[in-house]
């Protein structure tokens, strides 16, 4: 038993941070504001440091009790966090990258109205997401999984005056709720197999059970898990709230919709490994759901013009990368494309962020071009980020795509050469994104500037982490275990990856640097096929005519027009007159006349004494 | 060995009742001697604040060494000191909800805190008794008290009616109680709880005569925790009295008659509970079905809390039917966040009614979140609480109650006070609703930004309900371990 390490501070730091701006942010000054929200950040990476080293190497996980929050029956549930090797490299992607992303959004909010808003929902998406990484059972995990939820809605939101900003938001939320409800019957069926929501014991008891051969109890606790998983990471068939969420303000998309919260459903399917490995059945789905959105995300974002939208339908496809390497059982490769996504993907959200502030608010890439020159520190931090996802050694991205791909051959030889393919058409998306806003001529009209320190300044040091950023977190990431296959052995099947990045690369230089209008040619041969891409599948399209309609016609005439106007309110007034014919009943009976009033009371007396009468003969 | 004189234990378990009774006098004395000729005495004010903090701390104090005290007939245990708390806590929260509607009926003087403190002084007594005569004398002092803060307002007919009712009822119904008194004397041979325990569990006696003295006292209880069928007085008292002192007599008075209730029928006449539960029962469900009937088509805010209150004491009527320690601890944890949330519901009311208390009309409360947010805020934390939505603490109030109710098998009880919650739901929503979605009424458009005083009642009563609401476990462990009554 370890000393307390005080672990509430952590997410606690960012609360206060949240309440203050939130509540006197308005009246403060700018710099105070600023101040305030990084200071908090600041604290809580600072204390998971010094926790960290405090701990050692957390051969035993380090958990804390604070206070019994709910208590029926035998069921009891406590507010309690709890260290281990998976929560502490979550920590460090959080209160790391999230310092950095608070520090870069001073500077990219400058001119924004609601600067004070702005830093207390994106504190309070901190306390959230620490809340969620460090519960040591599924109801506060469900907590922070819920608020994380509430903060992205707000944030997805905050241009208030735009339209399409609100409906991103409520389609980020309505989307969310289907997995949230999953989550909520997968810790249903927990206390009712388990009788607890504690880790500890949930996952000492589901160790003793067996693996199962066809679907059992642990197999439906799995896939429901995943269901969660699937609406807060963004796989098929959720995926589709991701890619509008970009109608938020650039930070957010790096802080959010990229490095923390979508990963969330990565660390909940590795955190809930024993029952996954249990449950063979469970970890196909997620293999086939991981590389089916892998494959489909990459095609889309082969064809978009949108810059944020290329790099949100990459993220899209890189955490299905992340599922694929959890359906082959190697979690802690999963986690580290966790921990190198989040340098390498944060760069490029940061680095669209400020080309698109730079531009004062152009998105689309066809007004872009030749930036090179004039933003060259965005330039330079952009090109770290695109070797590192495109896979090419020593970068960090490529020794965790290696891995990935090297455990899913371990698994099934076809989905690792689909998995090669998509990591071929990964680099050459970012590629095209690279070539068409840095290369070439700028098309577009604003006069392009480079943007402040405290947007560049992190830009460089997320830049770095992206290109050596895997050597310093490999062995934690490791540690969690189990062990991953050496890379030694399968030598040529990291070859192969390698080579499928740099054609990819290679190609997007052909078509977008050397041969102009060759891309033009392509998608007027592909013709339907090059449209049905563009426009995403048409999936949103098919959702609002299969789900979204048929439920508003239902609700228009069968639930408002027939149940609630005929039905209910035909009820609703019968019970109404029936009851108002009691109230004056009961009205008139209160007169207001004292002695009437003792005389109700003499009789309630009667009453009462007659009855107790009564029933002391009976008991006789 | 009991000795004739008083020990100091004994006094220190009295202390929040000295420092009440020491706090009260010393407000009379000082009345003459302050104010500023505008009606104001903060003076005053400040220190019926720090009687009843000091109080509180007594109570605490005085847990620490816990045990019966003047032989036997005060008993400090967990049950009498959370009541304690809870009565010095509410008037504390009454004080600060009051600052404005006396300054603005100029009646703020040292009458009214005093009358405030002997009343709580009396509660405190009934919290702790357990002895019946003390027990009556506890009720008496908190009445009689009671009875003066209704008629406050002495030129106001509205509050002086209230009053004499109240009195004229009160005393009516007292009278049951003390005859009940007698005959259990008569039976038993002692008016001490635990010895009419042990009496009636050893030797049979008479159970007719048992039933005649147990409906007696029935009676006098139901009257001051007004249980059907003998709330008729609450709806006129409630609506005549001035907002605060309404908001006062459904909280604290009403909280510890429920502690005496509990407490007698607990452990002195436990052993019969099978002859008592059936009619509890139906008294549980009259109760229920006439507070939230007779609200629903109630357009007087007062009248509608007044009703309100009928129903909600109710729901505490079914805990104590199922007649065990989960019931006992789920009713001292309704009576604690009721308590909260009708002070604070009440002072709303009495800022928005304004001077002369006028408007009391549930569409005086229109368009009430456009001008006074915060006022609006806490309402609706307060409603929302009152129909028993979670996150409040009148969720988890509920549901301790009614899961007490099943687990004592009364399974229709139960299903009938759910279905009266959502009765329930439909008038205090529809306050909610006026209050946010129509366009502002004048007496709205008038009001006046609220004291410091008066918000710092309000955000402390909604805190307190949204704190209970999310961490309900604090405070039920330490009622669980409290109803362990014996």
């Amino acid at each position: 038993m370890t000393e307390s390490q005080s672990l509430w501070l952590i997410p606690i730091l960012p609360l206060i941070g949240a309440a203050i701006n939130g509540l006197l942010g308005r009246r403060l000054p700018k710099a105070a504001v600023s101040a305030i929200a990084i200071l908090t950040v600041l604290g809580s990476f600072l204390w998971v440091i010094k926790t960290i080293s405090a701990l050692g190497d957390l051969a035993a996980p380090h958990s804390e009790h604070y206070f019994t929050w709910i208590q029926s029956g035998t069921l009891d549930i406590g507010v309690d966090f709890m260290i281990d090797r998976l929560t502490r490299v979550m920590l460090l992607i959080v209160t790391g990258v999230g310092l950095l992303i608070h520090i870069y959004a001073t500077g990219y909010m400058d001119h924004e109205e609601g600067f004070a808003r702005f830093f207390s929902y994106l504190n309070l998406f901190m306390f959230f997401m620490l809340t969620l990484v460090l519960a040591k059972n599924f109801l506060l995990v469900f907590v922070g999984w819920e608020g994380v939820g509430l903060a992205s809605y707000l944030l997805i939101g905050f241009y208030l005056k735009e339209k399409f900003a609100g409906d991103a938001g409520k389609k980020a939320f309505i989307v969310n709720r289907i997995g949230d409800f999953g989550f909520s019957l997968a810790m249903f069926l927990i206390v009712l197999t388990f009788g607890s929501l504690d880790f500890t014991k949930v996952f000492a008891a589901a160790a003793k059970m067996p693996v199962e051969a066809h679907a059992g109890i642990l197999t439906a606790i799995a896939l429901l898990i995943f269901v969660g998983a699937c609406g807060k990471s963004a796989q098929m068939p959720l995926y589709v709230w991701l890619p509008d969420a970009m109608a938020g303000p650039t930070p957010v998309s790096a802080l959010i919709h990229a490095a923390t919260m979508v990963t969330a459903g990565v660390y909940i399917v590795a955190r809930a490994s024993v029952i996954f490995d249990r449950a063979p059945l469970a970890l196909d789905v997620v293999s086939y759901i991981g590389l089916l959105t892998a494959v489909v995300a990459a095609t889309i974002g082969m064809t978009q013009y949108d810059i944020k939208k290329v790099f949100a339908y990459s993220t899209v496809s890189q955490l299905g990368f992340m599922f694929m390497a959890c359906g082959a059982k190697a979690y802690s490769s999963g986690i580290f494309h966790v921990a190198t996504h989040a340098f390498f993907k944060a760069v490029l959200f940061l680095g669209a962020g400020s080309v698109i502030h730079a531009l004062h608010g152009e998105q689309d890439m066809r007004n872009m071009g030749g930036l090179r020159s004039k933003t060259p520190q965005t330039f330079i931090t952009l090109c770290l980020a695109w070797l590192a996802i495109s896979g090419v050694p020593p970068f960090s991205g490529a020794m965790s795509k290696d891995e990935i791909l090297i455990a899913v051959h371990g698994k099934s030889e076809w989905m690792f050469w689909v998995g090669v393919v998509t990591a071929g058409l990964t680099a050459f998306y970012v590629s095209r994104a690279m070539f068409m806003t840095f290369f070439g001529e700028y098309r577009g009209k604003a006069h392009p500037h480079e943007s402040p320190f405290s947007m560049t300044g992190p830009l460089w040091v997320l830049g770095l982490l992206s290109a050596v950023g895997g050597y310093l977190v490999r062995d934690l990431v490791h540690s969690i275990g189990p062990e991953v296959a050496e890379h030694g052995d399968h030598s040529s099947l990291g070859f192969i990856v390698v080579a499928a990045g740099l054609i990819g690369i290679a190609l997007a230089a052909f078509v977008y640097l050397f041969s102009r209008g060759l891309s033009q040619s392509f998608a007027k041969a592909l013709g339907p096929v090059y449209h049905l891409v563009y426009d995403k599948y048409r999936v949103d399209e098919f959702y609002d005519a299969v789900i979204v309609r048929p439920i508003q016609a239902g609700s228009t005439w069968v639930l408002w027009r027939g149940v609630d106007h005929y039905l209910v309110d035909g009820l609703v007034q019968g019970i109404g007159n029936t009851i108002g014919n009691v109230g004056v009943v009961l009205r008139r009976a209160q007169g207001g006349h004292i002695p009437s009033y003792a005389t109700w009371i003499a009789v309630g007396a009667a009453a009462a004494l007659v009855g107790f009468q009564i029933l002391s003969g009976g008991a006789r | 060995m009991n000795s004739l004189f008083p020990t100091p234990a004994d006094f220190l378990r009295v202390l929040p009742v000295l420092i009440l009774t020491l706090f009260g006098t010393l407000l009379m004395l000082l009345e003459p001697l302050t104010g500023d000729g505008k009606g104001e005495k903060p003076q005053l004010r400040w220190l019926a604040i720090l009687g009843l903090a000091l109080a509180m701390a007594g109570a605490v104090i005085a847990y620490g060494d816990p045990g019966p005290a003047f032989n036997g007939m005060l008993l400090v245990d967990g049950f009498g000191t959370f009541f304690t708390v809870l009565v010095a806590g509410t008037g504390l929260l009454t004080v600060f909800c009051a600052q404005d509607y006396l300054v603005r009926e100029r009646q703020e003087n040292g009458e009214f805190y005093a009358l405030l403190l002997f009343s709580i002084a009396g509660q405190c007594i009934m919290a702790t008794a357990n002895e019946l005569i003390i027990l009556f004398v506890g009720l008496e002092i908190s009445s009689i008290s009671s009875y003066i803060l209704a008629g406050f307002l002495r030129d106001d007919k509205r509050s002086s009616e209230s009053a004499l009712k109240y009195f004229l009822l009160g005393s009516f119904a007292t009278c049951f109680l003390l005859y009940g008194v007698a005959w259990i004397y008569g039976l038993t041979g002692s008016t001490n709880l635990s010895v009419i325990h042990y009496t009636l569990g050893a030797a049979p006696v008479n159970p007719r005569l048992l039933a005649l003295s147990v409906a007696l006292m029935f009676v006098g209880f139901a009257f001051k925790v007004s249980a059907a069928p003998f709330q008729i007085w609450a709806p006129d008292v409630y609506q005549g009295a001035p907002s605060p002192v309404s908001a006062f007599l459904s909280a604290a008075p009403k909280a510890t008659a429920f502690a005496i209730f509990l407490r007698v029928f607990m452990t002195a006449f436990g052993s019969v509970a099978d002859q008592w539960q059936p009619l509890f029962w139906t008294s549980a469900l009259a109760t229920m079905v006439v507070g939230n009937f007779a609200a629903l088509r109630q357009n007087n805010i007062k009248r509608l809390l007044a009703y309100s209150s009928i129903a909600h004491a109710g729901y505490v009527m079914v805990a104590v039917t199922s007649h065990s320690t989960v019931g006992t601890a789920a009713a001292m944890f309704y009576l604690a966040s009721y308590a909260f949330v009708n002070v604070g519901a009440f002072a709303v009311v009495s800022y928005v009614a304004a001077k002369g208390e006028k408007h009391l009309s549930i569409d005086d409360f229109a368009g009430l979140a456009e001008r006074q947010p915060l006022a609006a805020l806490v309402m609706t934390i307060f409603f929302t609480s009152l129909i028993g939505v979670p996150l409040t603490a009148g969720f988890f109030g509920k549901f301790y109650i009614f899961k007490a109710a099943l687990d004592a098998g009364m399974v229709w009880l139960t299903v009938l006070g759910l279905l009266n919650s959502a009765v329930a739901a439909y008038y205090y929503l529809r306050v909610i609703v006026v209050m946010y979605t129509h366009e502002p009424s004048q007496a709205v458009n008038d009001l006046e930004p609220a004291s410091s005083g008066l918000q710092i009642g309000w955000v402390t009563a909604a805190t307190a309900t949204v704190v209970l609401g999310v961490l309900p476990s604090a405070l039920l462990e330490f009622a669980s371990r409290a109803a362990l009554l014996r």
